[in-house]
């Protein structure tokens, strides 16, 4: 694996074997005194974030720290981005800094794709290589979110093929809801998508889920439910009339969480905004594994890195 | 097949055309076949076609250019250009747009107001105009902005442009549309009594706020905001609502869906005065290429789908698209070289045109020759109104032409092209057609891919 830019670049079974990593470095890590494991020793992992994070940027550093790299994290405020440098010559100055892993994150769909493509044009000529990990582009895919929420699933529920599994939201902007479409139908779950119509993507018909506007007749047969913050920051017009109408009609509130089966769990990518598409007691609620997400996204992290960069077997 | 000189250069005469001075000269092109018919010889006098027949002899010091074989056909007139100057001559220049003009057939071209400043003056327009003129290549025809600073809000001195010595004929704010109706309304009613054309770019702006691709199905899955096909068809409906009250002449550039074909259809029934253009990448490129992310894709209106393209080309062949515009439109690396969200849209394409033509209409056996010259010279001199281009092949008709191989194949590459820029969204095709030469009233501005310099013969 020489970059990780889309789910669309995992089969099921590299998929597969990603969070079986991710599963053997958790257990590595239990009972010992000192949280490190040696294995990134001496290699250099540079997160780039062109856009506010919190979850992501520490779980990113936590993932390349534990497994012994140097990490160092780089935000657009701060540095020459602000003096309008190109996110090429960005890109070309830390590999050429001999960056092993440079992890982006950045508001343009495409983005690591192009960056992929600037640094392997660079190989060519530089014989130097970098990964690059897709930490969120724009509105396109967060690769590693939705891994996280794979491993959470498949711990929670014992398995991912043949599950019912509901997203729920602003799938319209939302990378989170198009990188979990195209894993989970790869890993074999069933899913379906629930949002007002003003938020679904034209020609999401053809994605390998289904559709509906209807969140209660959904519920009573979910194994999962991932709920999806409606995202102001990126709507540009009027997608529904009010807060309060679309938390009526699209938030989980513990009535609904009460139709759901005894055995469902509710996912969040976070970062929350409790009392819209989720009522504050069922985000702290038994069925919500949010902290647990977060908890894996570390180990998951920790095994893309290790795949990127200790070459593991594909 | 390669046309060749048998004499040496000569310089081309100056002859007064009333006041300007406009250079023409002797010719002889010999075995060349008009709309890829019969092959004859012609011989041209003072930039007009004197004589048409087999076997012509060239009386002393004519230069005499062989065709051998190539087809014959006016030269071209690009209704829609960017030449970038003044103010983006990092991306093209008025000589670099005329050098790719000269090596892609074209004759005369109408360069596009959004340059800094903008066009909306007569001393801008002048200036684009003087410029094309002491470059020599082509005929440069500034288009004047509907409005000041292409802001939509107040109109620009429509008359005045006309009148001054570019002798505007169109008038466009291309780049933005003309939103308001009030304004496209009293711009339309304006023109009608200067007898000139409003070119609208067709986007409500309002349907497309911080749009990339074209809304369908690829940007979806790819995260690009979508620019809806509605933004087109609203707005030409409108316009040639418009259009049909003000008994005003209205073009419209760049269609890229094929409902808006379906409007053009019906208000050419009603009788509107509205003629069409599709650009070469219309008629040929779809989103399925924007999956690579590469911004040399980006184009607006954006590339649609194969659905549009196929609609695209029977339109045109059937004439409710009147013309092929190249929208040519240069962009230095640094507006190219970017994520997609930061590029500039634009692509080149007056090198290209002829062969895509020939790929996507000739070849499929939608135009013949007379097609060929019908929506690349002939209704585009009309629309605009020009008297000495897009005209029949014929003795007493200016000597404005060009030459076409058309079993030549060949290999795209941006850099290898004139214009300074090098975003083509052709590169590494190969796409069938060259052009031979091409000539302006007599005098050869391009041969085998050289241009002229100064004002020499090639």
């Amino acid at each position: 694996m020489k970059h990780l830019l889309s789910v669309t670049d995992l089969d099921a079974p590299a998929a597969t074997g990603l969070l079986d990593t991710a599963d053997r470095l958790k257990q590595a890590l239990l009972g010992r005194e000192v949280r490190k494991l040696p294995t990134l020793r001496g290699r250099t992992v540079i997160t780039m974030f062109y856009e506010n994070s919190t979850r992501t940027r520490v779980s990113f550093e936590a993932a390349g720290k534990w497994m012994s790299a140097d990490t160092i994290n780089v935000s657009a405020s701060g540095s020459s981005v602000a003096k309008g440098e190109s996110l090429r010559d960005t890109a070309l100055t830390l590999s050429a800094m001999g960056a092993d892993c440079v992890v982006v994150r950045h508001p343009a769909s495409g983005a690591a794709h192009r960056l992929a493509g600037w640094i392997d044009q660079d190989r060519e000529t530089t014989g130097t290589s970098t990964a690059i990990v897709n930490a969120g582009d724009g509105t396109h895919e967060h690769p590693t979110q939705t891994l996280l929420d794979a491993a959470t699933l498949r711990d929670r529920l014992g398995g991912i093929a043949g599950r019912r599994i509901g997203i729920v939201g602003d799938v319209l902007h939302s990378r989170v809801a198009r990188s979990n479409v195209f894993l989970l139908a790869t890993l074999g779950a069933e899913v379906v998508l629930v949002a007002p119509p003003t938020l679904l993507p034209t020609g999401v018909e053809q994605w390998p889920c289904r559709v509906s506007p209807d969140l209660d007749a959904e519920l009573p047969d979910l194994d999962a439910v991932m709920m999806l913050r409606v995202q102001a920051e990126r709507m540009h017009g009027a997608f529904f009339p009010s807060a309060r109408e679309y938390s009526i009609g699209y938030g989980l509130s513990e009535d609904r969480a009460r139709r759901l089966p005894g055995h469902a769990v509710v996912l969040h990518p976070g970062p929350m905004v409790r009392g819209m598409e989720i009522a504050p007691a069922v985000a702290d609620g038994s069925r919500s594994a949010v902290l647990a997400q977060v908890s894996n996204g570390v180990h998951v992290r920790m095994a893309v890195l290790y795949h990127l960069l200790a070459g593991a077997p594909e | 097949m390669v046309a060749s000189l048998r004499s040496s250069r000569r310089e081309a005469t100056m002859l007064r055309i009333g006041t300007e001075a406009v250079a023409v000269s002797d010719l002889l092109i010999t075995r060349a076949r008009p709309y890829g018919e019969d092959a004859v010889d012609i011989l041209v006098r003072d930039g007009v076609v004197a004589e048409i027949g087999p076997d012509l002899r060239a009386p002393d010091g004519v230069e005499v250019l062989d065709a051998a074989g190539a087809v014959l056909l006016p030269g071209f007139v690009d209704l829609h250009t960017h030449l970038r100057e003044p103010g983006g001559e990092e991306s093209e220049t008025v000589e670099s747009g005329s050098r790719a003009a000269a090596r892609g057939g074209y004759t005369a071209v109408f360069a596009m107001p959004n340059t800094d400043p903008v066009a909306d003056t007569a001393v801008v327009v002048e200036h684009v105009r003087r410029r094309g003129e002491e470059v020599g290549l082509v005929d440069v025809h500034p288009v004047g902005a509907v409005t000041v600073g292409l802001e939509g809000a107040k109109m620009a001195e429509l008359g005045t442009m006309a009148r001054s010595r570019a002798q505007v004929r169109m008038f466009s704010d291309d780049g933005r549309c003309v939103h308001d109706p009030v304004i496209m309304r009293r711009a339309l009613e304006y023109a009608s009594a200067l007898d000139v054309v409003i070119a609208q770019h067709a986007e409500d702006h309002r349907l497309t706020v911080g749009a990339q691709a074209h809304e369908g199905v690829v940007a979806s899955r790819l995260g690009l905001a979508g620019w809806p096909a509605t933004a087109e068809e609203t707005i030409v409906g409108r316009d040639c609502a418009l259009a049909r009250e003000a008994g005003a002449k209205l073009h419209v550039c760049h269609v890229s869906s094929a409902r808006t074909i379906e409007v053009l259809r019906a208000a050419k029934a009603q009788g509107v005065r509205v003629s069409a253009e599709v650009t070469p990448h219309h008629l040929l490129l779809t989103d399925a290429a924007l999956t690579s992310y590469d911004p040399v894709n980006k184009v607006n209106p954006p590339l649609r789908t194969g659905e549009d393209t196929k609609a695209m080309r029977a339109a045109l062949a059937e004439g409710v698209i009147d013309v092929v515009g190249t929208d040519h439109a240069p962009h230095a690396a640094q507006y190219k070289d970017t994520e997609w969200a930061a590029a500039r849209p634009g692509m080149l394409g007056l090198e290209t045109a002829l062969s895509v033509v020939v790929h996507t209409m000739v070849e499929p056996g939608l135009l013949d020759w007379r097609g060929v010259a019908r929506v690349l010279a002939e209704r585009p001199a009309g629309i605009a109104g020009l008297a000495d281009q897009g005209r029949p092949i014929a003795v007493g008709e200016p000597a404005t032409f060009a030459l076409v191989d058309p079993e030549a194949v060949w290999t795209v590459r941006g850099t290898a092209l004139a214009s300074k820029a090098s975003n083509t969204p052709f590169e590494g095709m190969r796409l069938p057609a060259t052009v031979v030469a091409t000539v302006l009233r007599g005098r050869v501005t391009a041969r085998s891919g050289s241009v002229a310099e100064g004002k020499a013969q090639v």
